[in-house]
């Protein structure tokens, strides 16, 4: 089980609090397929995604993006448990949308550099270290049921 | 994934916007290396003092973008460009080239909190393709 400290708590729920669900998702995973362009693959559906310019203004893509982001709610609700908690969407990503976990390391990766650039001097080492903390626990809970 | 002509032009543009901020973002992102992968303090452990925007951080944090602003200027030819940097790391320094990728995730992050305008999804890719060269140019000799 992982071990948080009081600290690390109050940094991650306060982020989360504060953050703009519709603002900051679509944000991530745009800069996710725009720095990272082979996770475009999982995207086929969404339409056009042929430039950074498409892929910005695509509102299937930012949909997505709040849909990601209000799934990290659930971790932040229960991070005492968060490997059970993610069980299901671990197999959800796995077995039907057959998404390479490496992906969710890069997404992570994304996300972290748009909430430096919102809280700018605020996101101190101490801040990164519990959110990257945090990050990697999810990406290990959403890669634990692969097979 | 060699870099393209726009991203050494799109690398240039970041570059000629953050270089004057060169020190300070050296210093944040290595005091950030330091607190955030505590691994990496296994190299300064002959530092009196690893705590973040203390007097040896700050100073080798200069050195490192030093480094960077080297690399701009040789964007056409790292490996050449920097090969005394690459020996160095290869026969003395013998860092691990993981960290070259934990200290350029640092290096991004400082980026995009001290500039998050110019930090645009097209600059972080172009930057990120360029420190990764640079990664690659430095372990040039390592074996």
């Amino acid at each position: 089980m992982v071990e948080w400290t009081e600290q690390e708590r109050g940094i991650i729920t306060s982020i989360f609090s504060s953050l703009d669900y519709e603002d900051i998702g679509p944000k991530a995973l745009c800069r996710c397929l725009i720095v990272y362009p082979w996770t475009q693959r999982y995207f086929g559906a969404f339409g056009n995604l042929y430039n950074a310019e498409a892929i910005k203004s695509n509102p299937n893509i930012a949909a997505h993006g709040v849909t990601v982001l209000h799934g990290l709610d659930r971790a932040v609700k229960n991070m005492d448990n968060i490997k059970a908690t993610y069980a299901e969407l671990s197999v959800l990503h796995s077995e039907k949308l057959h998404v390479d976990p490496d992906n969710f390391k890069l997404l992570s990766d994304c996300l972290t550099i748009v909430i430096a650039a919102k809280l700018g001097n605020g996101f101190t080492p101490e801040t990164q270290a519990a959110w990257q903390k945090f990050l990697a626990v999810v990406v290990s809970a959403l890669g634990r049921q692969y097979h | 994934m060699s870099l393209t002509q726009k991203d050494k032009a799109a690398v240039k543009a970041l570059w000629a916007k953050i270089s004057k901020s060169a020190d300070a973002i050296g210093s944040d992102a290595l005091s950030r290396m330091l607190t955030v992968y505590p691994q990496t303090k296994t190299y300064f452990s002959h530092w009196p003092d690893m705590s973040p925007g203390s007097a040896p951080v700050k100073a080798h944090g200069k050195k490192v973008m030093g480094g960077i602003n080297l690399a701009v200027s040789k964007i056409d030819d790292l490996t050449n460009g920097l090969l005394e940097l690459s020996e160095q790391h290869a026969f003395q320094l013998r860092v691990d080239p993981t960290n070259f990728k934990i200290l350029s995730h640092c290096v991004l992050v400082v980026v995009s909190s001290m500039f998050p305008n110019d930090f645009t999804p097209e600059a972080h890719v172009a930057f990120d393709k360029f420190l990764t060269a640079v990664a690659l140019a430095l372990s040039e000799k390592y074996r």
